[in-house]
């Protein structure tokens, strides 16, 4: 038996192509829609995967270290390290700031890593090229998306750092690459102001005549030593030995040590259900906006290509063919319309659209195979409009008119 | 021939389609999660690596001279500025001395007028003496009483006490004079060893107090370097090993030093190992006190043993190791680690052999399922 729907298409073939093309491409925004939002969301959990914590430790009644501000002492880790079921407690700062390179500035996310080696919580898993800090002072490894080089010297606040290793899918939760320095750097470029504001706060120090007391030498000197030290940490990393309940050494920390602790689970709602909440809502809103309107051009395109074939169907009415042929010309064209589009989109999506974002985008095979079923379902409901237009045409338009 | 413009048509719709379908699988399986992972592979080399430790920290002067008075007083003249260099013993200003001149002068006098009293009391003492003499051989000749005798003897013994104490009131005037001098004199403001003034705490007219300084000395010819090292990374630590000091403001340029002594405290709590570094030349002009200095510090090399990069360092299941490929597929190695230097080579204790292949670097996590592509670079890296 010969396909209809097969000699329909390769009658106006090229016709059916570029419409396929052009729904492609369609398809494609929807799908790297589909990757933006699952990027942004895929974004916040590296966030904490990279982290290679089971806890985080912060201040109390904070929802830090990402969604909100939280600073502790930075020898509470101590403590921490010796409650049961404890593997390894890492300081961590965090502290986003713009940092200038050749040719322009990038926003990062500089974490300040306990020194120790490659696998302590809050070093990079892995990377990409150089080496894993070494020296406990002005070395860093960065996101490679920051643009910055192996050997590059950048300045931070105070200090200048040489970029020792690059990485790759170390960002924060949203987007910015990420500079990985170790602690005591760390601490001190978020503390130490510059120059002027240091030289600043002096002079205010010495003008009080609490703090600046003739007959009390020393006071003085005493003071400043101790209005320029850090001993703050934004949060600590936790990592729980082997066959220990994270929520069960959570609450053991909560409970003895006054913090807030969160598990994994925890965090992810933060990060994903408060911090980045609004902005992924947002994505997610315009994505089902942008689903609806391609579901209802693809009909549109559809039931236009049907009822540009009417008198055609027409003709095929009046020599008697069964309508179950001509609704499986319709539809068999609408399915193939349809595929073709998804391949193009998918292509599209992948190859063209996703690199040029400068955020990720993550296109989900599961979210593709989503696309391909919506892609096929949309088809066949907008073929069975068409077709019923089809069949109610009147076989003699077919000679009228 | 009757077929062909059917053929053409079908073959231009294969030419579109087929390369359409071809380019959809690569892109499913080729990118996104699915992908293999670019991976970089090394070996584990057999060789001696040679550990080194980086600290940081502050130029000090090993002898730092605080100068002021013991007393609190006004500063009265310094002859000193920052940068001069002073002699042991040279006179750097002196404390205002207030009335301290003229108690000297009333201390002089009343030493005089004790000579004098000390005189008048040898006087009566020899009148006495000569009285006591006489009446006593008047006495002896029953020319007078014994009462008058004994009351002469008494008048003898009274005006020796007398003598003794204007004597001893002298020597005791004489002492406080003294002391009055000695004052006098540790208003002086002096130099106790040879150095290098680095900082005039109190201008003249100033009242300082007890033990404040007005004038700090340092040694120039003892400079050295307080550096910090982490605990952490701070093991084989010690003296008379060379060292590499590297002056914040003169970055570059490396001046060579050695490990005088680590200190037997550390601080616990910054977490550091505290050591003092000092230069085998002092450098010229004199780096100012209180410059950052980096001090790298080259330890003896190891034994040839198998090294890896620390780039291939994971950490799965709670233990450290490295992803070994065998034939085209992944296995994780846990590994015990040695000593690493600071290029980033880590000595391998336990778990590997020198040739076997590991991945150095991925761009991605790897799990033992995941397909990898082996490359010379991760793509996005510019050599």
């Amino acid at each position: 038996m010969i396909s209809l729907a097969g000699r329909d298409i390769l009658h106006a073939w090229g016709k059916f192509v570029f419409t396929g093309m052009g729904l492609g491409l369609l398809i494609g925004i929807t799908l790297s829609m589909a990757g933006i939002y699952r990027g942004m969301v895929d974004d916040a959990k590296v966030l904490l995967d990279n982290s290679g914590a089971d806890l985080w430790v912060v201040q109390k009644d904070t929802l830090g270290p990402y969604a909100e501000p939280s600073s502790i002492y930075d020898d509470i880790w101590r403590g921490i390290r010796g409650i049961p079921g404890v593997d390894q407690a890492a300081n961590i700062t965090y502290l986003t700031m713009q940092v200038s390179k050749k040719g322009g500035d990038v926003r990062v996310l500089v974490a300040g890593m306990t020194p120790g080696g490659p696998g302590i919580p809050g070093w990079p898993p892995y990377l990409v090229a150089g080496r894993q800090i070494t020296r406990s002072h002005y070395e860093a490894v960065a996101d490679i998306t920051s643009g910055l080089k192996l050997g590059e010297c950048i300045k931070l606040r105070r200090n200048h750092y040489t970029i020792v290793g690059l990485t790759r899918r170390m960002v924060s939760s949203n987007g910015d690459p990420m500079i990985f320095i170790p602690l005591k750097d760390a601490q001190e470029e978020q503390f130490l102001k510059d120059n002027d504001a240091i030289w600043a706060q002096r002079r205010r120090t010495a003008e009080n005549p609490a703090f600046n007391r003739p007959g009390v030498p020393g006071l003085l000197g005493a003071i400043i030593a101790s209005q320029s030290t850090n001993p703050y940490v934004n949060a600590i990393l936790v990592r729980v030995k082997k066959g220990y309940d994270p929520e069960q050494v959570a609450e053991s920390i909560r409970r003895w040590k006054r913090l807030t602790v969160y598990t994994r689970s925890q965090m992810e709602e933060i990060v994903v259900g408060k911090l980045i909440a609004t902005a992924a809502k947002q994505i997610f809103m315009f994505l089902v906006i942008l689903s609806l309107v391609s579901s209802a051009i693809v009909a549109f395109i559809i039931y236009t290509l049907t009822l540009g074939k009417i008198r055609e169907i027409a003709v095929l009415k009046l020599i008697g063919t069964k309508n179950r042929t001509i609704v499986g010309l319709i539809m068999q064209q609408s399915i193939a319309l349809g595929v073709i589009g998804f391949v193009v989109g998918k292509i599209a999506a992948t190859l063209l659209m996703a690199p040029i974002f400068p955020k990720y985008v993550l296109l989900e095979p599961l979210d593709s195979v989503i696309g391909f079923i919506a892609v096929v379902v949309i088809c066949i409901l907008s073929s069975i409009v068409a077709i019923h237009a089809a069949l109610k045409v009147d076989p003699a338009e077919a000679i009228g008119g | 021939m009757k077929k062909l413009p059917f053929q053409k048509r079908t073959l231009a719709l294969f030419a579109i389609i087929v390369p359409l379908l071809v380019l959809f699988v690569y892109v499913a399986l080729y990118s996104g999660p699915l992908a293999p992972i670019s991976v970089v592979l090394t070996t584990v080399e057999n060789k001696s690596i040679s550990p080194a430790l980086f600290g940081i920290g502050t130029v000090e002067a090993r002898y730092t001279y605080k100068i002021g008075p013991t007393y609190p007083g006004r500063v009265k003249l310094l002859k000193v500025d920052v940068g001069d260099q002073v002699r042991a013993g040279q006179n750097l200003g002196e404390m205002d001395p207030v009335d301290l001149d003229e108690r000297i002068r009333a201390q002089a006098a009343a030493m005089k007028r004790a000579n004098a009293q000390l005189r008048e009391a040898q006087a009566r003492k020899d009148y006495a003496q000569a009285q006591a003499l006489r009446y006593e051989q008047l006495f002896k000749a029953h020319s007078t009483s014994e009462e008058v005798s004994a009351a002469k003897r008494q008048d003898l013994l009274v005006a020796q006490a007398a003598l003794n104490a204007a004597r001893e009131e002298v020597s005791r005037l004489d002492a406080d004079l003294n002391a009055l001098k000695a004052q006098r004199r540790n208003l002086a403001l002096i130099a106790p060893a040879d150095g290098l003034v680095v900082s005039r705490d109190a201008e003249p007219g100033t009242t300082v107090v007890a033990g404040q300084p007005v004038v700090e000395l340092i040694d120039p010819n003892t400079l050295w370097i307080n550096v910090r090292f982490d605990q952490i990374r701070a093991d084989g630590l010690a003296a008379n090993l060379p060292a590499q000091i590297v002056l914040r403001s003169q970055g570059g340029k490396v001046w060579a030093g050695r490990i005088l002594r680590v200190e037997p405290l550390a601080d616990a709590v910054t977490e550091e190992t505290l050591a003092k570094v000092v230069f085998d030349h002092i450098p010229d002009p004199m780096p100012p006190i209180g410059e950052l200095a980096e001090v790298t510090v080259i330890l003896p090399p190891l034994a040839a043993g198998p090294v890896i990069p620390n780039a291939a360092i994971r950490r799965l299941d709670g233990k450290l190791g490295v992803w070994e490929v065998v034939g085209h597929k992944l296995r994780y190695t846990p590994v015990s680690l040695g000593i690493s230097d600071l290029e980033g080579h880590v000595q391998v204790l336990k778990g590997l052999e020198v040739g076997d292949r590991i991945v150095a670097y991925s761009e991605d996590s790897l799990n033992k399922h995941k397909r990898i592509h082996v490359v010379d670079h991760i793509p996005g890296v510019t050599q």
